[in-house]
């Protein structure tokens, strides 16, 4: 799996997302500027790692989103590559318009920075199938505006499209008031694109990949896009 | 020419920073307030004097960066 990792001003993520590409897949991840205007040949994901791109100034993720590597991705993307954007990554993701909806502040304006559990809704996609569906995995956040909200209608075709793959819950799955953390509609962590090629997620899978971490929950996100990757080829 | 660019929350949609600055509006005793809702101001100086170009300016910049519309509204005004 070649890795393209989109570096921002302002984003801080980077080398943990790289590491975590490198320690699933062997390979290293190439570190792709904001003003390149494409991405390297033969990449197989993209992935918009989290931060704070741009101090968040305006709205987060929103000068970022309009950034001249953004096009690449949206051609990218457009020809059914795979995108994951993690955290500001998400917020610019939804900013560029790669996916539907809007992460406003959280519910009780606080920022969160903890371990938080999330259920894997389905295993049969590109950015699941390293889980079982229903599982659930422990990994951390770190947001302030993390509280994803989009129209009645855009909702009502994520549930219906299955487009939902990660959502708060307790230990043991339970999706409710108490564990959505920030307010998110439907208790919604992460979505995918029509398509189902872009994985947008508030929660950091690549801070729970190696022993020394605590918790190694967040590997089977990567194992599983090298595995889908490689049954592709 | 001068101009301002006003950025609100459509309504419906949730404002928690509005919420807040509601509840310390009204810990502080100021009496009367019904709902607090926030939104950006830009102040844009352009160049040239054409109100129509100017409108037309400013309304791309608005569409393209400075609101989301799906959760925004944006109002121009060309102060000349």
């Amino acid at each position: 799996m070649k890795s393209a990792v989109l570096v921002f001003p302002g984003i801080n993520r980077e080398r943990d997302m790289a590491r975590a590409l490198k320690l699933a897949s062997g390979h290293e991840a190439k570190m792709v500027w904001h003003a390149e205007t494409s991405l390297p040949n033969g990449t197989d994901l993209v992935v918009v790692p989290g931060g704070f791109s741009y101090g968040d100034y305006l709205r987060c993720g929103a000068i970022a989103a309009r950034s001249p590597v953004m096009d690449a991705v949206r051609d990218f993307a457009a020809k059914g590559g795979l995108v994951l954007g993690v955290c500001n990554g998400f917020q610019i993701l939804c900013e560029s318009g790669l996916l539907p909806g809007v992460l406003m502040r959280n519910a009780r304006l606080k920022f969160i920075c903890r371990d938080v559990h999330l259920r894997v809704e389905r295993s049969d996609t590109p950015f699941t199938r390293g889980y079982n569906a229903g599982q659930v995995i422990r990994v951390p956040v770190a947001h302030g505006e993390g509280n994803y909200e989009a129209d009645e209608d855009t909702l009502k075709r994520l549930e219906g499209e299955g487009r939902v793959l990660y959502r708060y819950c307790s230990a043991d799955g339970l999706v409710d008031e108490n564990t959505n953390l920030n307010g998110a509609a439907h208790s919604i962590a992460g979505i995918v694109s029509e398509r189902g090629n872009v994985l947008g997620m508030m929660p950091h899978p690549e801070n729970h990949v190696e022993d020394i971490m605590g918790c190694t929950d967040g590997r089977g996100l990567f194992a599983g896009l090298v595995a889908h990757l490689e049954r592709a080829a | 020419m001068k101009a301002r660019v006003t950025v609100t929350l459509k309504s419906g949609i949730l404002d928690p920073q509005g919420k807040a600055i509601e509840g310390a509006l009204k810990s502080l005793g100021v009496d009367g307030v019904a709902s607090v809702r926030q939104g950006k101001v830009f102040d844009i100086e352009l160049v040239g004097a054409d109100k129509s170009r100017a409108e037309a300016v400013l309304k791309e910049a608005a569409d393209k960066l400075l609101a989301n519309t799906v959760i925004e509204n944006y109002r121009v005004d060309v102060l000349g």
